[in-house]
């Protein structure tokens, strides 16, 4: 044990990894599985031993082949990191079991062991992203996590994926573009690419935003913007999410916008942050006008979705608008509603998007026009999607009201009496999406076509049951989710300047 | 301290029977009348509960207990005050009759999907259990959701068209009040006051000044859309689709009281009567209780339905409460406290009497009323006690509490809230004694329906005598009511 302890930040990248070679070389769906699952329930026990060690010591930095940093590629993991590590690599472990059938159903028998090696190369790529100390370092697990999700979406059985994942193609490759102009800016500016000492030599020194800076900002900003899905940048997203493949969706959904929003934090918190005083710049104004556009445009998007999988994913859209609201808020209350939305989102969406698939697997729809009565047909499914719905809203007693509470707390904090309206209120358009598909799921009569529905085997329905439970656990229980999520936010804010 | 740790595990037991009875329920799905004796034995049980509490609760007792903290600010806690604890045996003890109503009805009436019914109905039940208990405003908001989501199915429960409709309105008023307006407030209280916690005295007082307690004050009584206070009512009437036990004691006792009930607590607990007095911030609120107390009568004069007359009745007299808690005299508050209680056992007798018609007559319109009281004569007696409470003429307790609400309007000379309450005790008479009138004194149709026999099933017709009696009875022997009621602002 002594001898793996140090190498933990390492292993949580090698591991998955290999695992991915692995899996393409075993070319036979049931071992790929076997590998993708053993690798999977593997990675939130580093994750955790990492996020432990944070909280008890301070932050992990570990340097690959020995070399100091700033020379050398440094991997550090603090709370935040070990935060977001912890929640990327639960859900893979949480969900894993659901892709079994799932992707059997779904995706082409010789195609599988390829959809094994792509989710444990995208695995790798997150969770690179999320380690890593290094901005180029960075760079290149956004683009392995990247091109595996381009893969991955289009395995979905719907021709219409190949375009999505096309489209998707080409609005990734332009952010991670954006972003690494912006990494080489910093780079002229600084001669280091290792994020602490970045933050160290752009220091008080350049307070007086040399161009440079604010361009280099300016395009990060934009380049993870476009990953994160922050509206209006947000157009790949419904396509990629409606065509991929039901796991698939929510696997990205949990994961993959996350740890976009946790590059945006870590650029604006402790490299920016510290170089030049925001208040200067309309970076937080700009933020929160996108922020409460996403959730009242996005929201309002989806009330007219006929299609449940393309609802959830303009969901999505406008629930991620809360997240980049308690960014741009800023003080101690509002960016732990974010942080702590950040976790509170995935389990639910993957709840969600695990739902839609059980309901794929037994209906082979998600119309909501074939969808009438299912909840007398596939009761244990529906409920725990009723749970998660609940979670949206945001109703007292689940996760959902913690991360709106963060929330307008901070707004208030702040003064901003009408931000706290606007919160509230675009969780009443989320009442009107939601209530709508639970209105056709539970109180219409079964069609004839649902005669043979049921529940979906133990192995997808237990993920499912899992996620909604903690809906409700962390409605409840807060001390993982925003007891964290709150000292991750007064590292971030103490770093200010 | 052997006493004090008691009370407190019967605070626990009151809260969880209900939920416990929810999850048993569905276990006997496939024998009805198992089922159904789960229902029962729950509701004994937690009548039982609830009574023994009220002892050590008039002795001074006032059992709290924190359950968890969740996030500084939100703590799940009981606490258990004169007021819910009145609130709370209400609800309590109506749900035993409720429940033996609720067999007769849906067993003589063939309704679909029983047990989901008996369980959304013991959930709504622990939801109120939990309203009356809550120890601060989070845990009440927490329940008081809670009763909205649960009685939703209950509204839809016929699945038609007009149902669903029904349930749209319901939820989205309901829930669109307590997340835009309530919640906002709520998080303004504990930013401004730093506790959620219910005190003697408030939790505002002396914290904010006129304006700021002005817009809370709004945002409370309008965010708290149970209380049904115009123009947020519109729910109300539209629930009335529900299968009539419903009607009867969640629409007439257990939600809309609830409402009424979080009014008169916020009032006391968290503004302070005194600060809410000294900053003459209330002037707006009589007025509008005024306005919803008339035009909500004047409404019900014109309905036809009987039951969406009925329901227009409970907006017009929700707002008796609220309007006790604008006048702002202690004697009206404890004339508010009183009418929870007293409107309860009227306007379920009148919802059980109208369901009883239903079933026996197949009735729902006033006029077709013509001569009913000649074939059920039980239901109309116990309809006729039902208006004399609504009216609030003796003897039953739907005087006392008029009586007290209007001694505390002219004690501080509110001569707008004086006349509110003769006007409407007119208007009352005039859309209740009519009903009274056709069914005892008109000649029956000749289309057949009076030759047929006469009641409802025995175990409706014992629930409606029942309450019938209840309600005289209080006037009679107004002891424990009286007595929570006077205790509730902490002297």
């Amino acid at each position: 044990m002594n001898a793996v302890w140090p190498h933990l930040p390492i292993l949580q990248v090698v591991i998955p990894l290999f695992g991915a070679v692995l899996a393409g070389f075993l070319r036979r769906p049931g071992p790929a599985f076997a590998v993708a699952l053993v690798v999977s329930w593997l990675m939130p026990l580093i994750a955790g031993a990492m996020l432990w060690q944070a909280l008890a010591t301070g932050p992990i930095s570990y340097h690959i082949g020995s070399w100091p940093p700033p020379w050398g590629i440094e991997y550090r993991v603090d709370v935040l990191g070990g935060f977001v590590l912890v929640l990327v690599s639960t859900v893979g472990a949480v969900i894993m079991p659901f892709a079994r059938r799932s992707v059997a159903f779904e995706v082409e028998e010789a195609q599988q062991p390829w959809f094994y090696c792509m989710y444990l190369l995208c695995l790798t790529g997150l969770l690179g992203i999320v380690a890593t100390g290094d901005a180029f370092n960075a760079f290149v697990f956004l683009e392995v996590s990247s091109l595996s999700t381009y893969v991955l979406v289009a395995l979905g059985r719907d021709r219409r994926a190949l375009l999505a994942a096309f489209q998707y193609l080409i609005m990734g490759t332009i952010g991670a573009t954006f972003y690494i102009i912006g990494v080489g800016l910093l780079y002229l500016l600084t001669g280091t690419l290792n994020m602490v000492d970045m933050a160290a030599r752009l220091g008080p020194e350049w307070a007086g935003h040399s161009r440079a800076i604010v361009a280099a900002l300016a395009f990060i900003t934009v380049g993870v913007s476009l990953k994160l899905a922050l509206f209006p940048l947000h157009a790949w997203l419904p396509n990629a999410y409606a065509y991929a493949p039901s796991w698939v969706t929510a696997f990205l959904a949990a994961t993959a916008t996350k740890v976009a929003i946790y590059v945006l934090v870590r650029f604006f918190f402790s490299i920016f942050g510290i170089a030049i005083d925001f208040r200067d710049l309309p970076v937080a104004e700009i933020i929160l006008a996108l922020s409460v556009a996403a959730m009242f445009v996005a929201s309002l998007i989806a009330v007219f979705q006929t299609d449940l999988k393309r609802m959830l994913a303009y969901s999505s859209v406008a629930q991620i608008g809360y997240i980049t609201l308690g960014i741009g808020l800023a003080n101690q209350a509002g960016l732990t509603g974010g942080l702590v939305h950040v976790v509170n989102h995935a389990l639910m969406k993957a709840a969600l998007f695990l739902a839609v698939g059980a309901i794929f697997f037994r209906v082979r729809s998600v119309q909501l026009s074939d969808l009438a009565g299912i909840g007398r047909k596939m009761p244990i499914t529906m409920t725990a999607f009723t749970i998660a719905c609940l979670g949206l809203v945001g109703t007292p007693g689940t996760s959902g009201f913690i991360s709106k509470w963060y929330l307008a707390t901070g707004a208030f904090d702040k003064g901003w009496w009408l931000l706290v309206f606007l919160i509230v209120g675009s969780s009443l358009i989320a009442l009107v999406y939601v209530g709508r598909v639970l209105e056709v799921v539970w109180l219409r009569e079964p069609s004839a076509a649902l005669e043979n529905a049921s529940d979906p085997p133990l192995s997808m329905l237990l993920p499912l049951v899992v996620l909604a439970a903690a809906t409700v656990y962390f409605g409840f229980e807060t001390q993982w989710t925003a007891g964290i999520a709150g000292t991750a936010a007064k590292d971030l804010i103490g770093g200010l300047r | 301290m052997t006493a004090a740790l008691s009370t407190q595990s019967l605070v626990i037991l009151a809260v969880l029977t209900p939920f416990v009875g929810a999850l048993l329920i569905p276990l006997f799905h496939r024998s009805p009348n198992l089922r159904e004796t789960v229902t029962l034995v729950t509701a004994g049980t937690l009548c039982l509960v609830t009574f023994s509490l009220v002892g050590p609760v008039l002795d001074g007792a006032r059992p709290e207990l924190q359950i968890l903290r969740i996030v500084p600010g939100l703590d799940l806690a009981f606490k258990v005050e004169p007021l819910g604890m009145l609130f709370a045996l209400v609800a309590a003890s109506l749900w035993v009759v409720n429940s033996v109503y609720s067999i007769g009805y849906m067993r003589a009436n063939d309704e679909p999907r029983q047990t989901t019914f008996y369980v959304c109905f013991a959930i709504a039940l622990g939801s109120t259990i939990g309203i009356a208990f809550a120890g601060n405003l989070f845990t009440l908001f927490l329940f008081y959701e809670a009763l909205t989501l649960s009685t939703y199915p209950l509204v839809t429960h016929k699945r038609n068209a007009e149902a669903v409709r029904a349930g749209r309105i319901y939820l989205l008023l309901l829930l669109g009040t307590s997340l835009l307006l309530l919640l906002p407030a709520m998080i303004a209280t504990w930013a401004i006051a730093g506790t959620l916690d219910f005190t003697p005295g408030g939790i505002l007082a002396g914290k904010a000044g006129a304006p700021v307690i002005a817009v809370l004050l709004a945002l409370y009584v309008f965010g708290i859309g149970k209380a049904a206070v115009m123009p947020l009512h519109f729910w109300l009437p539209a629930a009335m689709v529900a299968p009539t036990p419903v009607s009867a004691l969640l629409h007439a006792v257990a939600v809309v009281k609830a409402g009424v009930f979080t009014v008169v607590k916020v009032a006391v607990f968290v503004f302070g009567v005194d600060n809410l007095a000294s900053l003459g911030q209330s002037a707006w609120l009589t007025a509008v209780a005024a306005t919803t107390v008339i035009v909500a009568s004047i409404v019900a004069l014109r309905q036809d339905n009987l039951k969406r007359r009925l329901a227009y009745s409970t907006i017009s007299q929700l707002s008796y409460v609220v309007l006790g808690v604008a006048i702002l005299a202690p004697i009206s508050l404890t004339g508010a406290a009183m009418h929870i209680a007293a409107h309860a056992f009227s306007k379920i007798t009148l919802f059980f009497a109208a369901g009883s018609i239903y079933t026996g007559a197949h009735l729902t319109e006033v006029s077709q009323l013509d001569g009913i009281g000649r074939r059920m004569p039980w239901t109309m007696a116990a309809f006729t006690i039902g208006a004399l409470g609504m009216i609030g003429i003796p003897p039953t307790a739907g005087f006392l509490g008029k009586w007290f609400i209007l001694t505390g309007a002219m004690q501080t000379a509110n001569w707008l809230a004086v006349s509110v309450i003769v006007a409407s005790t007119l208007l009352n008479a005039g859309y209740f004694l009519p009903i009274v009138f056709r069914a005892f004194f008109r000649e029956p149709p000749g289309d057949g329906h009076g030759t047929k026999s006469g009641e409802a099933p025995w175990p409706m017709v014992l629930a409606l005598t029942t309450t019938a009696a209840g309600s005289m009875l209080m006037f009679f022997l107004p002891g424990i009511p009286y007595a929570l009621a006077t205790l509730m602002m902490g002297r």
